[in-house]
C-alpha cells in the first residue's frame, strides 16, 4: 500500500531524512520508534506534503500513486490521513463546520456528491459518541479551548469520518493520560481493517501496549536502522535508543 | 506635511526669523554647516509653526502653544551655575561620564569627561567646525520637514558627540544634563551618538528647569551598528512654564538592540518625538515611557517605528497619569514596509484620568505592507478602578493615598524596566514627588 | 461547501473578471443631460414632481457644493472625477411609477431575479421560516418596486421610495431630512443632497415593532451614471426596525460614482438595526472600472436609551469611502458598528466608524474585521470621542486585520478622544496573516487551499457575521453560511 524508497528530505537545506525505505501492506500496523531528532515527525510531514519540506531524492507511493506529484489536499483525498502531534486551533470555525467541509471536499474529489446534512449529522453523532465527544465540543471553535485529550480524540474522530486508506499517527500518545490514551487507542483499533494500514510514530512503547503493531521499525538519523516484531518495542523500552544513535552515526 | 501657503506670520514666526537673522553669523560651524542651517530654517519658514490642521500636530497645536519666541540664552553666570549644581544633586550618586549644559552652554566645572578606552565623548561645537558638522545636523530618520528638528538644526550651537568603538562596552553611562536657569530664554541641545558593531552603552539625558518660561529643543541622533546595544533613559523635568520639544532619531543596524525610556514630568507643554528605523535584520527595540501632568499641562508623545528589515521586533508601552485640566496626546505608528517579513510589533498606550477635567487623545496606528507579520496595538483611557479604590479605603487608607498607590502601580510597570538601579530610583522618586505634591 | 466557495470567490477571484453580478440589463432609459448645473437639479426635481421647498433645498445644496473641495485625507488614490461628464439622473423608461409589480418591466424583474432578490413575495417565503422581508428596489436612480406595502401600512409603518415620501409625507421629510447629515456636511453628501433621485424612506411609529425586515436593493445599470440614493429612517419612541441594504452593479470599463446618504433617527427607547451587503462591481484585476463608493451614513441616537447598530459586509467597489457613525446624544444610548471589509485586486477600502458620545451613560462597541488580498489597500479609520458632559461614556473597539499575500496593505488609524475622566475606552487591534500551520491542517483533511483560506476567513469574521439578520444570510446567498452550526444540538 505505502511504498517509500530511498527517501531524502531536508528543511532549509538541512538534510533530515537520509535514504529511508518502508513498505506497508494493507491491514498492517507499523510502528516507527526512535530518539528525538531522528526525523520521525519529518517523515509524517513529508508524506502529508507540508511546505518547507523538500524532497531531494527518492519516492513514495500510495497504492501505486506517486504522493510527491500530489498537493497536500490531493494526498488527503487519495486516502492519506495524518493525525497531528499538535492539532491546530482555528477560532471561529465550529468543529462541526470543519468536519463537514473536510468530508465533502474529499467526497467531491472522489467524484461523489456532498453528503446531505441530516445524514452527515447522524454519522458524526455516531462516531463522536464512541469517542466521548460531546455535542458541545462539536459546536465550539475547532480545537479552541480543547484539552490535550480532547484534541487527540478529535483527530481520531476525523480519521473515522474520512475513512482513509493509510493513517499516520504522529506521537498521538504525547500529552495523554492513561484514560485518554485508552479512548484514543480504542478508537484507532476500531478502525483497523483489511484494506487500511497504520503507521504509528511514537517515542515510547506505551502506546503500543494498546495498539499492537505487526511490525516495529527503529529510526535514527533519518533512516530505518532496524526492523522487527512487537518484541522490538519492549527491547527498546528496556535498553533505550543509545545504541541506535551510535549505529546510524557510524 | 500640508504645506499651506500662508502670507500672515505669527508673532512667534516673525520673532524666530529675526532671531535667526541676527544669530546666524555667530553660530558655530564651517560654511557647509552654515548652508545646512540655512536650508533647515528655510524649511521651517516654508511650513511655519504647525497648527492642528496639520495631521501630525492635530492634537498639539504648536502655533497656539508657542505664542512668542524666546531669545537665545547668554552664558550662565555664577549664580546660575550654583543653581544648576543644586539641580543636579539627584544624579550625584550615579557614576557617569557627565556633560553638563546650563542654558545650552557647556559648563566644565559641572562636567566629568573622563571615559574608558574605546569610548569618546566630545563637544558638538568642535564637530561643527572640523568637517563632521553637516552629518551631525542631519539625522536621516525623522520625517523630512519636521519643524522641531529643523529649528534645532538651524539654531543648535553645542551638544555632545559620543562614539563607542566596535566591541566596546562603555563601563560608565554617559549622562548629558541640560539645566535651564534664568527668567526666559531658548536653548537648543543635540546628542550625536554612534555605537560601533557589537558595542554597548547606556545614555542618560536629563532636562532640569527652574521657574523660568523657557523654550527648549533637543535632538538625539543615535546610530546603533550591527550587533550593538544602546539603552537610553531620558528624564524631562523642565520648569512648569517651559515649552519643550524633543526628538529621538534612532537608526538600528542588524541584530542590534535598543531600549529606551522617557519620563515626562515637567514642562507646560512637551512633545517627545521618537523615530526608530530598523534598517538591518533581526533587531529589537523596546520603547517605553511614563508621564504625569496636572494643571493645564500638555504632554505629547509622537512615535513612529519603521520596520524596513526582516525579523525585527518592537515593543512600545507608554503610560500617562493626568490630573487637573491636563491633556495627554499619544500618536504612535508602527510601519511595516514591503518585504519586512516576520515583523513582530506591539504597541500599548494607556492614560489614567484622575480628575474630571483631564483629557486624553490617542491615535495608535498600524501601517502594514507585508503579510507575514504579527502586529498589534492597544489603547486604554479611563479613571482609577473604583472598586479597588474602595477596597484600599476600606482598609483605612485615605483617598489621595490610595490614589497615589494605584498611580504608582500604574506607572511602576514601565519604570521597573529601567535596568540601571540608580536611575530607576531617580525616576521613581520623581514620580513619588509628583504624587505627594497632589495630596 | 458552496458557501465556502463563494467566500473564496470573494477573497480570491474578485479580480479575475468573474464578478457574477456583472450583467447589463438592456432597458431603454430616460436620462438627464450630461453634467451638473442648476438645470440638472431642476430637471431631477421636476421629474420627481417635487414641491418648491424641496427644489430650494436641493438648489441650496448645489450652490454650496460648487464652493466645496473633494476631501483627500483618506488612504485612497484615484484620478480626478469629471463631475461634468456624468449623468445625474437615469430612470428606466417604462416607469413613471409602476403601481404594482405586474406593471414593472419584466426585463427589470428578470434582473432582480438574476441578483437573487426575492422581489415577488412568494419567493421570499421559500426557504425562510415564516419570516418575510419587504423589499424596495432601486434601479439606477429610481425606486421600481416596493413590496408588502399594504401589510406594513396596517402596522402604521411607512416604507416607500423617498420621492413618494416627499409628496405624501412632507411634514416628516421636512422635519428629518438633513437633520443628521446636513446639506453642508461633506463634499459627497452635499452633492447627494443636490441630485439624489430616490432611495428609501421608513417611518416606524411610536411603540411599533416593525413586523418584518425591510430591505432595499440598489443596482447601477446605466453607463456613466452616478447613483445618489438617499435613505431616511425614523424610529419613533419605543419602536424597532431592522433594515437591510444590498448593492450590485454591472461590469463597466469606466468607473461609476455612487454617493449615497443614509440618515437614521432613533427616538427614546427606539432601536434601528441597519445591515449592508455591499457588492458593487470592484473593477478588474488591473483596477479598470469599478464603483467609486463615497457614502455618508450616520445615525442619531436622539432619544434616551435609543440604540443604533450598523453591520456591514463590504466586498465590492473599486474604492470604498464610508464611515457609518453614531451620534450618541440621548442619555443611555448605544451605538454599535460591526464590519467585514474584504479587498482584493486593486480595490481600496478606507472605512470605519465614528462614535460620538454626547449624552450621559452612553456606550459603543466597534468590531472591525479587515481582510486584504491581491494588491489591495484596506484601511480602518475610526473615531471614538467622549465630550465633557458625556459622563460614564464607554467604548470597546476591536480591529483585526488579516493579510493574504505580500502585495497588499492593511492599515489601522483609530482616533480616541476622551474629554471626561469618567470615560473608559478600550481599543485593541491586531494584524496577522493566515497561519501556514492552520492552512496545512485543513489541506491534510482534504480541503483545497482556497477552501482552507475561506474556512479560516469565515472563522475570522464570525463575530460580525453573527450580527446579520437570518434573512440577510439567505438573501446574500452563499456569502455567509451559518446553517450547519445552527443545526447542531
Amino acid at each position: 500500500m505505502l511504498s517509500i524508497k530511498n527517501l531524502h528530505a531536508s528543511i532549509e537545506d538541512k538534510p533530515i531524512l537520509r535514504g529511508l525505505d518502508l513498505e506497508v501492506k494493507p491491514g498492517e500496523v507499523h510502528a516507527i520508534m526512535g530518539p528525538n531528532g531522528s526525523g520521525k515527525s519529518t517523515l509524517s510531514y513529508v508524506l502529508a506534503g507540508k511546505d518547507d519540506y523538500e524532497v531531494t531524492e527518492g519516492s513514495a507511493t500510495l497504492d501505486g500513486q506517486d504522493l510527491f506529484a500530489l498537493a497536500a489536499d490531493e494526498r488527503a483525498a487519495a486516502g492519506l490521513f495524518l493525525a497531528f502531534q499538535y492539532p491546530l486551533e482555528i477560532p471561529g470555525v465550529a468543529t462541526m463546520t470543519f468536519l463537514k467541509a473536510a468530508v465533502n471536499a474529499q467526497r467531491r474529489a472522489r467524484g461523489e456528491g456532498d453528503l446531505p446534512t441530516p445524514q452527515f449529522m447522524k454519522l458524526v453523532r455516531e462516531k463522536a459518541d464512541g469517542l466521548g465527544i460531546s455535542t458541545d465540543m462539536l459546536k465550539r471553535g475547532l480545537n479552541v479551548g480543547f484539552s490535550g485529550g480532547e484534541k487527540k480524540r478529535n483527530e481520531i474522530l476525523q480519521m473515522a469520518l474520512l475513512e482513509p486508506k493509510l493513517c499516520v499517527l504522529d506521537e498521538t500518545d504525547s500529552g495523554l493520560d492513561i484514560d485518554a490514551l485508552k479512548v484514543v487507542s480504542e478508537g484507532v483499533n476500531a478502525l483497523r481493517a483489511q484494506n487500511r494500514a497504520f503507521v504509528v510514530i511514537t517515542h515510547y512503547q506505551r502506546l503500543l501496549d494498546h495498539i499492537t503493531p505487526d511490525v516495529v521499525h527503529v529510526m535514527a538519523k533519518g533512516r530505518i536502522v532496524r526492523t522487527g516484531g512487537p518484541e522490538l518495542a519492549h527491547e527498546l523500552e528496556a535498553r533505550g535508543y543509545a545504541d541506535y544513535v551510535g549505529e546510524a552515526a557510524a | 506635511m500640508n504645506a499651506e501657503v500662508r502670507s500672515i506670520r505669527t508673532a512667534a514666526e516673525t520673532a524666530l526669523s529675526e532671531i535667526f537673522a541676527s544669530a546666524f553669523a555667530g553660530l558655530p560651524g564651517d560654511s557647509a554647516v552654515a548652508e545646512r542651517r540655512r536650508t533647515a530654517f528655510d524649511a521651517f519658514k516654508a511650513a511655519g509653526l504647525p497648527s492642528r490642521r496639520v495631521e501630525d500636530w492635530k492634537y498639539t497645536d504648536l502655533r497656539a502653544l508657542m505664542r512668542d519666541a524666546k531669545p537665545i540664552a547668554g552664558a550662565p553666570d555664577g549664580v546660575m551655575i550654583a543653581a544648576a549644581r543644586g539641580a543636579l544633586a539627584p544624579y550625584a550618586a550615579i557614576d557617569a561620564t557627565r556633560v553638563t549644559f546650563v542654558n545650552g552652554r557647556f559648563v566644565e566645572e559641572l562636567s566629568d569627561l573622563a571615559t574608558a578606552e574605546g569610548v569618546s565623548v566630545t563637544l558638538l561645537k568642535d564637530a561643527l567646525v572640523n568637517g563632521a558638522g553637516v552629518e551631525a545636523l542631519s539625522d536621516g530618520v525623522s520625517p523630512a520637514g519636521n519643524v522641531a528638528v529643523a529649528l534645532n538644526a538651524a539654531f543648535v550651537a553645542d551638544g555632545v558627540v559620543v562614539s563607542v568603538a566596535p566591541g566596546v562596552t562603555a563601563s560608565r553611562p554617559i549622562h548629558v544634563a541640560n539645566v535651564q536657569a534664568g527668567s526666559e530664554h531658548a536653548a537648543y541641545g543635540r546628542v550625536v551618538a554612534r555605537v560601533g558593531e557589537g558595542g554597548n552603552v547606556l545614555l542618560i539625558e536629563s532636562h532640569i528647569g527652574d521657574a523660568g518660561a523657557h523654550q527648549t529643543n533637543s535632538v538625539i541622533m543615535l546610530d546603533v551598528a550591527d550587533g550593538a546595544r544602546a539603552e537610553l533613559v531620558k528624564i524631562q523635568d523642565e520648569s512648569l512654564d517651559t515649552l519643550h520639544l524633543a526628538t529621538l532619531a534612532v537608526r538600528l543596524g542588524a541584530k542590534a538592540e535598543l531600549k529606551t525610556f522617557a519620563l515626562a514630568a515637567g514642562a507646560r507643554a512637551a512633545r517627545q518625538q521618537i523615530y526608530v528605523s530598523f534598517t538591518g535584520d533581526g533587531s529589537t527595540a523596546e520603547i517605553r515611557g511614563a508621564g504625569f501632568a496636572g494643571a493645564s499641562r500638555h504632554l505629547d508623545t509622537t512615535l513612529v517605528v519603521d520596520h524596513d528589515a526582516v525579523g525585527c521586533s518592537s515593543r512600545e508601552h507608554f503610560k500617562t497619569a493626568l490630573d487637573g485640566e491636563a491633556r495627554s496626546v499619544f500618536q504612535g505608528k508602527i510601519v511595516v514596509k514591503p518585504g519586512a517579513q516576520k515583523t513582530d510589533g506591539k504597541m500599548m498606550a494607556q492614560a489614567l484620568l484622575l480628575s474630571e477635567g483631564a483629557e486624553a487623545d490617542a491615535k495608535p496606528e498600524l501601517e502594514i505592507f507585508a503579510d507575514d507579520v504579527v502586529c498589534g496595538h492597544g489603547a486604554t483611557v479611563g479613571a482609577l478602578d473604583d472598586e479597588l479604590l474602595f477596597y484600599l479605603k476600606s482598609r483605612g487608607i485615605p483617598q489621595k493615598e490610595a490614589e497615589a498607590l494605584m498611580v504608582q502601580a500604574f506607572v511602576g510597570e514601565v519604570i521597573e524596566t529601567i535596568e540601571h538601579e540608580g536611575l530607576r530610583e531617580v525616576v521613581t522618586d520623581r514620580a513619588l514627588a509628583w504624587l505627594t505634591a497632589r495630596t | 461547501m458552496p458557501a465556502v466557495q463563494e467566500t473564496v470567490a470573494r477573497v480570491r477571484e474578485i479580480d479575475v473578471d468573474q464578478y457574477k453580478y456583472g450583467f447589463v440589463t438592456d432597458i431603454e432609459s430616460d436620462r438627464a443631460e450630461k453634467g451638473l448645473s442648476e438645470d440638472t437639479v431642476r430637471f431631477i426635481s421636476a421629474k420627481k414632481g417635487e414641491p418648491e421647498w424641496m427644489l430650494e433645498w436641493r438648489l441650496d445644496a448645489y450652490r454650496r457644493w460648487r464652493t466645496m473641495v473633494e476631501p483627500n485625507w483618506a488612504r485612497v488614490d484615484y484620478p480626478p472625477i469629471a463631475y461634468d461628464e456624468l449623468y445625474y439622473y437615469s430612470a428606466p423608461k417604462s416607469t413613471p411609477g409602476p403601481k404594482t409589480l405586474d406593471e414593472v418591466d419584466p426585463e427589470l424583474l428578470r434582473t432582480y431575479e438574476k441578483l437573487g432578490i426575492p422581489l415577488r413575495e412568494q419567493e421570499i417565503l421559500a426557504g425562510v421560516e415564516q419570516r418575510r422581508v419587504a423589499v424596495d428596489a432601486v434601479f439606477d436612480s429610481v425606486s421600481v418596486a416596493t413590496t408588502f406595502k399594504k401589510e406594513l401600512a396596517q402596522a402604521g409603518v411607512i416604507f416607500c421610495p423617498i420621492s413618494e415620501a416627499i409628496r405624501e409625507h412632507p411634514e416628516l421629510v421636512k422635519k428629518y431630512l438633513g437633520s443628521v447629515v446636513p446639506t453642508s456636511d461633506n463634499f459627497f453628501a452635499t452633492l447627494n443632497s443636490a441630485v439624489f433621485s430616490d432611495g428609501s424612506f421608513v417611518y416606524v411609529p411610536k411603540g411599533v415593532r416593525c413586523p418584518m425586515e425591510l430591505s432595499t436593493y440598489f443596482r447601477i445599470n446605466e453607463q456613466n451614471t452616478g447613483q445618489f440614493e438617499r435613505t431616511l429612517i425614523i424610529a419613533d419612541e419605543g419602536s424597532f426596525v431592522s433594515y437591510l441594504e444590498g448593492c450590485t452593479a454591472p461590469m463597466r470599463d469606466e468607473n461609476q460614482l455612487h454617493a449615497a446618504v443614509v440618515e437614521l433617527v432613533a427616538h427614546d427607547d427606539a432601536e434601528i438595526k441597519y445591515s449592508t451587503v455591499q457588492n458593487w462591481y470592484p473593477g478588474d484585476a488591473e483596477g479598470k472600472g469599478g464603483i467609486y463608493n463615497f457614502v455618508t451614513k450616520r445615525g442619531d441616537c436622539r432619544g434616551k436609551n435609543s440604540k443604533i447598530s450598523w453591520t456591514q459586509v463590504e466586498t465590492g467597489s473599486a474604492i470604498t469611502w464610508k464611515y457609518p457613525s453614531c451620534i450618541l446624544r440621548g442619555d443611555g444610548s448605544r451605538g454599535e458598528f460591526y464590519s467585514i471589509a474584504i479587498s482584493n485586486g486593486r480595490q481600496q477600502v478606507d472605512s470605519g466608524t465614528k462614535m460620538i458620545h454626547l449624552g450621559k451613560n452612553t456606550t459603543s462597541k466597534i468590531i472591525s474585521k479587515g481582510i486584504s488580498a491581491g494588491r489591495s489597500q484596506n484601511t480602518y479609520r475610526g473615531l471614538v470621542s467622549a465630550h465633557r458632559k458625556a459622563t460614564n461614556a464607554r467604548n470597546f473597539t476591536n480591529c483585526d486585520s488579516l493579510l493574504i499575500g505580500d502585495e497588499c496593505g492593511a492599515h489601522t488609524v483609530p482616533y480616541l478622544e476622551a474629554k471626561t475622566s469618567t470615560a473608559v475606552f478600550e481599543h485593541e487591534a491586531t494584524t496577522s496573516k493566515i497561519s501556514d500551520d492552520q492552512k496545512f491542517y485543513c489541506l491534510q483533511r482534504g480541503l483545497s487551499e482556497e477552501e482552507a483560506v475561506a474556512l479560516i476567513v469565515n472563522g475570522f469574521v464570525k463575530d460580525v457575521l453573527q450580527q446579520l439578520p437570518m434573512e440577510f444570510a439567505v438573501e446574500a446567498q452563499k456569502l455567509i453560511s451559518i446553517s450547519l452550526e445552527g443545526s447542531v444540538g
